[in-house]
């Protein structure tokens, strides 16, 4: 049923962004289209691949936005995904109960044997999380790595999203964030991690961490280091050394 | 959002029919007109094709039209799934009140009852329709009461212009179904007229700076997107052209879904046969085409919260 479950197991499994470590590299896009291409949803289509119109799906997009003025703006890059919402209205809207979300741990799903392709999920959710597949005519959306978190094929490690052991800047973090104590939650509490769009009421799982503080360019700078003292008229590097040498 | 013809053509044609039945059950429940066979008979088929033909257009932008019918399961949570199934559940009462006006000549009794349901069904259909499209928050000009009151106004005036002419052409045309499709334009005029000022009053609904919660760094501006080529999010939520013309298309859609059919039925409404005939033919064609204008701008002008992400400064 499209209902949103009411008796879960108060598991809400989710990804925790770092927007302060991200470099916008894409990696983890790359890896997830790779890892979901051939997973729960394969395949993910791309179209013209080579070609001047590049068309295809993927769960995961990095937008890279500057934020402020002149010498104080800052430059923030800004994967986007799935949020897993606890009012995943996409699942609501869902005529057929294609779109679901688990009880057991809040996972957003699309049962693509029951899909219709009406792409009403996809304007219903306000991330623009969902895209949609001409070639299978079904949505698709981003899994959590489902078939990679559950997988006991892989070793312990390995079950986690690919986009969160792919990030080399250690920017994006997965866990329980219905348990206070978890690692991801703990890391929300201690960086003040907030919602996209909490207007809307969507109660996503998934949180951001703001981009820590910088000074501004008004601040004095670093503490400038007190020069070495030179050694009067000699020469320096190579020669220096050419020259203690050459002197003894 | 992008304008699916398909979707344009199923709101514009079903609104149409289920409105007819509407004045259908109407008029045969204060017996406003007489049980007609062969008007009944061409305006129920009328009214029934026209719906049949916008569902099936309908089912023209799904992945999946074989799976149609998993649509009717949903109805606890989905507006979609509620309005498939009293669309398909007005058929009943619907055909039963044609069956007892066409064949049984007789719109008394328990073929009253059928053209009271009729009109009940008729009516929640319609507004499912517009549920469909005002429970979606993050397309702020559709989450607004105006929306439902506009397709409920449109289903109403474009049901009764339908009337007006089949009344026509069977010579049973009563004043007062001439009071009706003129005070229902009216209704559609003043609901859509609210509608628009309310949009155009509610720009900012959802910020780039709340979008990306960055907004304590200060103005949020899209540096790099996240691909090259429009994908599906952008073809699908980011339609432009619409609102590069909104005033003109306005114009339009005011002028032929309303202004014009209304004129030329109500002056011609008590004239000669030759000229009332034409007249009524001429406002139901116009009206049809200023509709899909409407709805098309209606699709065409709305603005997603997604497209924030994508560079958009206001949604």
């Amino acid at each position: 049923m499209t209902t949103i479950p009411l008796n879960t197991s108060g598991k809400k499994l989710g990804l925790v962004i770092d927007l302060d470590t991200c470099v916008g590299c894409h990696a983890c896009a790359v890896s997830c289209k790779e890892w979901n291409t051939s997973g729960h949803s394969a395949p993910l289509p791309d179209h013209e691949p080579f070609g001047a119109n590049t068309f295809g799906v993927w769960f995961n997009r990095v937008h890279t936005y500057e934020c402020g003025e002149g010498a104080d703006s800052r430059t923030v890059h800004f994967p986007r995904s799935c949020l897993h919402c606890e009012a995943p209205a996409c699942v609501e809207v869902c005529p057929t109960g294609a779109s679901y979300k688990r009880e057991e741990d809040g996972i957003v799903l699309v049962n693509e044997d029951l899909c219709i392709g009406c792409k009403l999920c996809s304007w219903a959710c306000p991330y623009g999380a969902r895209e949609y597949d001409y070639d299978s005519g079904v949505m698709k959306k981003c899994t959590l790595c489902i078939d990679r978190i559950y997988n006991e094929n892989l070793d312990e490690e390995d079950r986690v999203p690919v986009c969160v052991s792919t990030c080399p800047s250690n920017a994006r973090h997965f866990g329980d964030l219905g348990d206070p104590d978890s690692a991801v939650s703990r890391l929300v509490a201690d960086r003040g991690g907030y919602d996209l769009m909490p207007e809307l009421g969507y109660k996503p799982v998934n949180k951001y961490l703001p981009p820590r503080p910088r000074q501004s360019a008004d601040s004095p700078g670093p503490k400038t280091l007190p020069p070495i003292e030179s050694s009067n008229g000699q020469e320096a590097g190579l020669f220096r050394w050419l020259d203690a040498l050459l002197t003894r | 959002m992008h304008p699916a013809y398909s979707v344009i053509l199923f709101t514009t044609f079903s609104g149409a029919g289920y409105g007819l039945l509407i004045m259908l059950a109407l008029f045969a429940i204060i017996g406003g007109v007489p049980p007609d066979r062969w008007f009944g008979f061409f305006s129920f088929t009328l009214a029934f094709v026209m719906i049949a033909f916008g569902l099936i257009a309908s089912t023209y932008h799904l992945g999946h039209p074989e799976r149609a019918l998993l649509a009717l399961s949903q109805w606890k949570s989905s507006w979609l799934s509620r309005e498939a199934i009293l669309a398909i559940a007005t058929f009943v009462p619907g055909l039963l009140f044609a069956f007892g006006w066409v064949v049984m000549g007789n719109v008394q009794g328990g073929w009253r009852v059928m053209a009271g349901m009729t009109f009940l069904l008729s009516f929640m259909t319609i507004f499912c329709t517009a549920m469909v499209y005002a429970s979606l928050r993050p397309i702020r000009a559709w989450f607004n009461p105006h929306t439902v009151r506009v397709y409920i106004a449109y289903a109403l005036w474009t049901g009764s212009l339908w009337l007006n002419l089949l009344t026509h052409l069977f010579d049973l045309h009563t004043p007062w179904i001439g009071v009706t499709f003129v005070i229902a334009g009216l209704l559609a005029f003043f609901f859509k007229r609210k509608y628009w000022i309310y949009i155009d009053r509610h720009p900012d609904w959802v910020t780039p700076e709340t979008a990306t919660g960055l907004g304590d760094l200060g103005k949020v501006r899209l540096l790099d997107a996240p691909n090259t080529q429009e994908n599906y999010v952008q073809q699908e939520m980011g339609f432009k052209i619409a609102r590069k013309h909104a005033e003109k298309l306005r114009r339009w859609a005011f002028t032929y879904s309303f202004l014009v059919p209304w004129c030329i039925a109500a002056f011609t409404v008590d004239s000669d046969p030759w000229l009332k005939i034409p007249g009524a033919i001429i406002a139901v064609i116009v009206m049809m085409g200023g509709v899909m204008i409407e709805r098309w701008l209606f699709f065409a002008e709305a603005k997603h919260t997604t497209m924030l992400y994508y560079g958009a400064e206001n949604s």
